[in-house]
């Protein structure tokens, strides 16, 4: 047990390795710092120490040049170091546009991961070595984090919202994955793993899920269960706007502004459908609050990002089919789900 | 410089009611009913001292379970409910009920009219009141703490304290809301003392560095304390009848309790740590026997950090899904507010150049204050970088930090001005060796307890873990060894200074050569501080002159 003592996390990441550049910059600056100010206390405290009890000392009152410059001249070393920690913090806002997907949901104590081919997993995450994967996270109830060291990948994930981040993984193996934000009694319990793997392993572990069709066709399926068709019909009688090729667009609400049909708006719909209605209908839509839990939420967006024109389903597909069987995707290919996700992102994200 | 210069202090033409020979505060009158009716600033100091170093030393009692608890990974000693509720117990208690009050009730209440020359504080019986809400307030949230105890860190993030915690939450907040009035009315009554009871003479640009430390501290106090109160009301009413506001079930927006909680609790790091600057101006010139280098600079510094400790709140939420911009603002903001701080540590250094360097026990924990924030502040640096608090944002690192600020700079100040003023406070002097041990003890403790956390958060050990992989044991197993020394050291003062009020020998008005009004005058000092009003004539650091010029 006492066998090793690491003192330096894992670099598994390509912002890790920026990350740690900048702080050994911080290390080399403020290392001298500490030096030269202890260097002076204590050469001051030998050198002047007290050596006889009536020691006179010089009325030295201060120094203004002196003064001026050791406030001006950290100014310019903090500069620098604002400027390259914001670079990195801004780079790890806006993901690559070739990032693959993963959705998270995190809850009190667990970490539900979802592959846009339908994949899930519990408190694992395995993605493929040297792809960017972008992360679109969300709570079912408290402010959680996700939290991976070896990448220096760390954002809260907040309920009712969703939040992005991405990593490119350098190097495969185990990493821990850590909820940073106290979250309650089995908070140090919310831990998992991430698994970077290399392409060819990745490929077969996600032929080997159990998924029942892409998240686009559970989120089809959801759009049957919850009878969003019976409005959102794409016919010409239709009482709900058209849904096919909406995501990404700007759309003019009744009160006159306008919006981007973006995660956070589709959500918001599915869940307060009266907080911005689309100019042009009726405020008719009721709430889906407390009938679609936050994975579930994903799937239907997943479904509406993926709606291109003429795939809504026609209105008298009622017969539902039971969910975990088989299915053919509107114009998709059954197997997509075996190759590495290509979903691709549309539009800007919500939050940065 | 004539000789009337060099003593600041003229009698005046005004002599106060004569006093028996020997009376002084605290011998004045004996009884509980003295001590708890008196109106007396330096009684009410002492009052506060006991109640502080009482709640301190639970406080201290939380940490040894954790410390200990974290020895092994596995979390072997108490159950993960009983540690969420330690660490919480340990924070609020330390924050709220010693780190925030501890300088300016016990320090501040007795030095502030003795240094600028007044028979007491603006609002006596104000002062009285405070001491009595700030115990209500502790002994209710003390009550909550011990009777199931709260679970949701010192923090009390929304929507898991508005919803999800089922411990005494309600009883937590109001025992820390109803003490955030103690606060605002100890503030009140500094700065309606500085602005209208300073001895003539004793201008503005005069006053010793402490008392414009406790003015810019007062400040704080008073404009932050009120917005806690309201983060506070409305977690409650949220709790209490669901009323939306933080939890977005019902519409609320959870990071927007953050905005209000580090709206206060930012500035309030400064409360702790600006008072104990000012001692460590008081100290460093007296032991250096120097005026102070800069002294406009460091009292401007004191200022700035008062204002700019307001406009970097939300830096503590780097990673709670903030607008780049935003981040950015903040990010340079927090650089801004650093320039103050080095510009202290740079002066005191300066100080000690060509001085007469006496390395009693003030001074000891002085230096060791400026080495331990130095480090706390340099750190600081590391976290305002958006891209490294990215990664160390919620670990051990920033644990690490804020404990060098708040331990290493605010407790060591702390420590330093108690062993300063005792021999004025008591009129005795405690045991030397016993007391440079306590610092040496102190200082190495707090190095082997929380250098190690830097490297543990660096590694990406999150912070409230009652748990942890089994690869952090050695450098968990270091720093709890660290924090068995710090105990020892912490304990040791206890003894020594208790001793020392009944074998500790007699101090004299003045055992440190130092410049102060607050030494010009017998210790213990009598009721009305002063026998005749002071004048003053001269800034507060007039060391370098003859030794047979200084009035003992």
């Amino acid at each position: 047990m006492f066998a090793e003592i690491p003192l330096f996390p894992e670099q598994a990441s390509t912002t890790a390795q920026r990350v740690d550049a900048l702080f050994f910059f911080l290390c080399t600056v403020c290392g001298s710092m500490a030096i030269l100010i202890a260097g002076l206390v204590l050469f001051f405290a030998f050198k002047y120490r007290r050596r006889a009890e009536d020691e006179r000392t010089p009325r030295i009152m201060g120094n203004n040049r002196l003064e001026w410059f050791w406030t001006i001249a950290p100014l310019f070393v903090f500069l620098i170091m604002f400027l390259w920690g914001a670079d990195i913090y801004t780079s790890v806002a806006l993901p690559p546009p070739d990032a693959a997907d993963v959705f998270v949901v995190g809850k009190q104590w667990m970490w539900k991961i979802q592959h846009p081919g339908g994949q899930r997993e519990i408190n694992e995450l395995h993605i493929p070595v040297d792809r960017p994967v972008k992360l679109t996270l969300t709570s079912e109830d408290v402010i959680h984090d996700f939290f991976v060291p070896a990448f220096r990948t760390k954002i809260d994930v907040i309920p009712g919202r969703y939040v992005q981040t991405w990593f490119q993984p350098t190097k495969t193996g185990r990493y821990h994955l850590f909820c940073s934000q106290y979250c309650g009694t089995s908070h140090a319990n919310m831990v998992g793993t991430v698994f970077v793997m290399e392409r060819d392993e990745y490929r077969q572990w996600l032929g080997g899920q159990a998924a029942t069709g892409s998240l686009a066709d559970q989120g089809r399926q959801l759009f049957l269960k919850f009878q969003c068709i019976t409005c959102h019909s794409a016919n010409a009688e239709a009482r709900a706007p058209i849904l096919e090729g909406l995501f990404g667009r700007t759309v003019s609400l009744r009160n006159g502004r306008t919006v981007v049909a973006d995660d956070a708006y589709l959500r918001e719909s599915i869940l307060y459908p009266e907080a911005k209605v689309v100019q042009g209908w009726e405020p008719i839509m009721p709430t889906f609050k407390g009938q679609a839990n936050e994975e579930e939420l994903i799937r239907l967006l997943a479904f509406i990002k993926s709606l291109k024109p003429g795939q809504t389903p026609v209105r008298n597909e009622e017969a539902l089919p039971p969910l975990d069987a088989p299915k053919m995707p509107p114009g998709g290919n059954p197997k997509q789900h075996e190759a590495v996700p290509t979903y691709q992102p549309q539009g800007k994200s919500n939050e940065p | 410089m004539s000789s009337a210069i060099t003593t600041g202090f003229v009698p005046q033409a005004k002599p106060r009611p004569p006093r028996a020979p020997g009376e002084n505060y605290l011998n004045v009158a004996i009884g509980v009913k003295s001590w708890l009716f008196t109106t007396d600033h330096k009684r009410i100091a002492i009052l506060y001292l006991v109640t502080v170093t009482i709640l301190f030393f639970l406080g201290g009692a939380a940490a040894t379970v954790i410390r200990l608890n974290l020895m092994t990974p596995t979390g072997d000693l108490v159950p993960a409910d009983t540690y969420n509720k330690l660490f919480s117990a340990h924070g609020i208690i330390m924050v709220w009920f010693f780190l925030v009050p501890v300088i300016p009730t016990v320090l501040g209440n007795f030095l502030v009219p003795m240094m600028i020359g007044a028979r007491d504080l603006a609002f006596p019986k104000i002062n009285l009141l405070s001491w009595y809400i700030f115990t209500i307030g502790a002994v209710i949230t003390l009550w909550a703490l011990i009777a199931g105890g709260v679970d949701t860190g010192w923090t009390f993030y929304t929507p898991f304290s508005s919803k999800y915690a089922r411990t005494n939450v309600m009883p937590t907040m109001i025992g820390i809301f109803i003490s955030g009035f103690s606060s605002i009315l100890t503030g009140l009554n500094f700065i309606a003392t500085m602005h209208t009871m300073r001895a003539p003479g004793l201008t503005w640009w005069r006053m010793p560095l402490f008392l414009w430390a406790h003015y810019a501290a007062s400040v704080i106090l008073v404009l932050a304390t009120p917005v806690l109160a309201m983060a506070l009301i409305l977690v409650g009413v949220e709790r209490a009848w669901g009323i939306g506001i933080f939890d977005p079930e019902l519409g609320g927006d959870p990071v927007l309790f953050q905005h209000l909680f580090w709206f206060y609790s930012h500035p309030v790091v400064y409360i702790m740590v600006l008072p104990s600057m000012g001692i460590i101006s008081e100290v460093v010139t007296c032991f250096s026997r120097k005026p102070i280098f800069g002294y406009v600079f460091i009292m401007w510094s004191s200022v700035g950090i008062a204002v700019l400790g307001f406009l970097v709140w939300a830096h503590h939420m780097f990673v709670a899904g903030q607008s780049v911009y935003s981040a950015m603002i903040f990010s340079a903001l927090s650089y801004l507010v650093a320039v103050p701080s080095a510009i202290k540590v740079f002066n005191w250094t300066a100080t000690l150049y060509k001085g007469s360097i006496s390395f009693e026990t003030p001074l000891l924990f002085a230096l060791g204050f400026i080495a331990l924030f130095t480090m706390g502040g340099l750190t600081g640096l590391f976290l305002a970088a958006l891209g490294v608090d990215m990664h160390v944002h919620d670990t051990y690192f920033i644990i690490a930090h804020f404990h060098f600020i708040m331990v290493g700079g605010s407790v060591m100040g702390y420590m330093g001005g108690l062993h300063y003023w005792w021999p004025k406070m008591t009129g005795r002097m405690y045991s030397d060796f016993l007391s440079k041990l306590a610092a040496l003890i102190i200082f190495v403790g707090f190095i082997l307890t929380f250098l190690p956390q830097f490297v543990l958060g660096y590694l990406g050990m999150p912070r409230r873990y009652h748990v942890y992989p089994p690869e952090f044991q050695v450098l968990n197993v270091m720093s709890s060894a660290g924090a068995s020394i710090l105990a020892v050291g912490y304990v040791l003062p206890l003894f020594y200074l208790f001793w020392s009020l009944y074998a500790g020998k007699p101090a004299g008005p003045n055992p440190w050569g130092a410049t102060g009004l607050e030494w010009q005058t017998p210790s213990p000092p009598p009721t009305h501080n002063f026998d005749e009003s002071p004048i003053v004539t001269t800034g507060p650091y007039e060391y370098s002159v003859e030794e047979s010029e200084i009035v003992h």
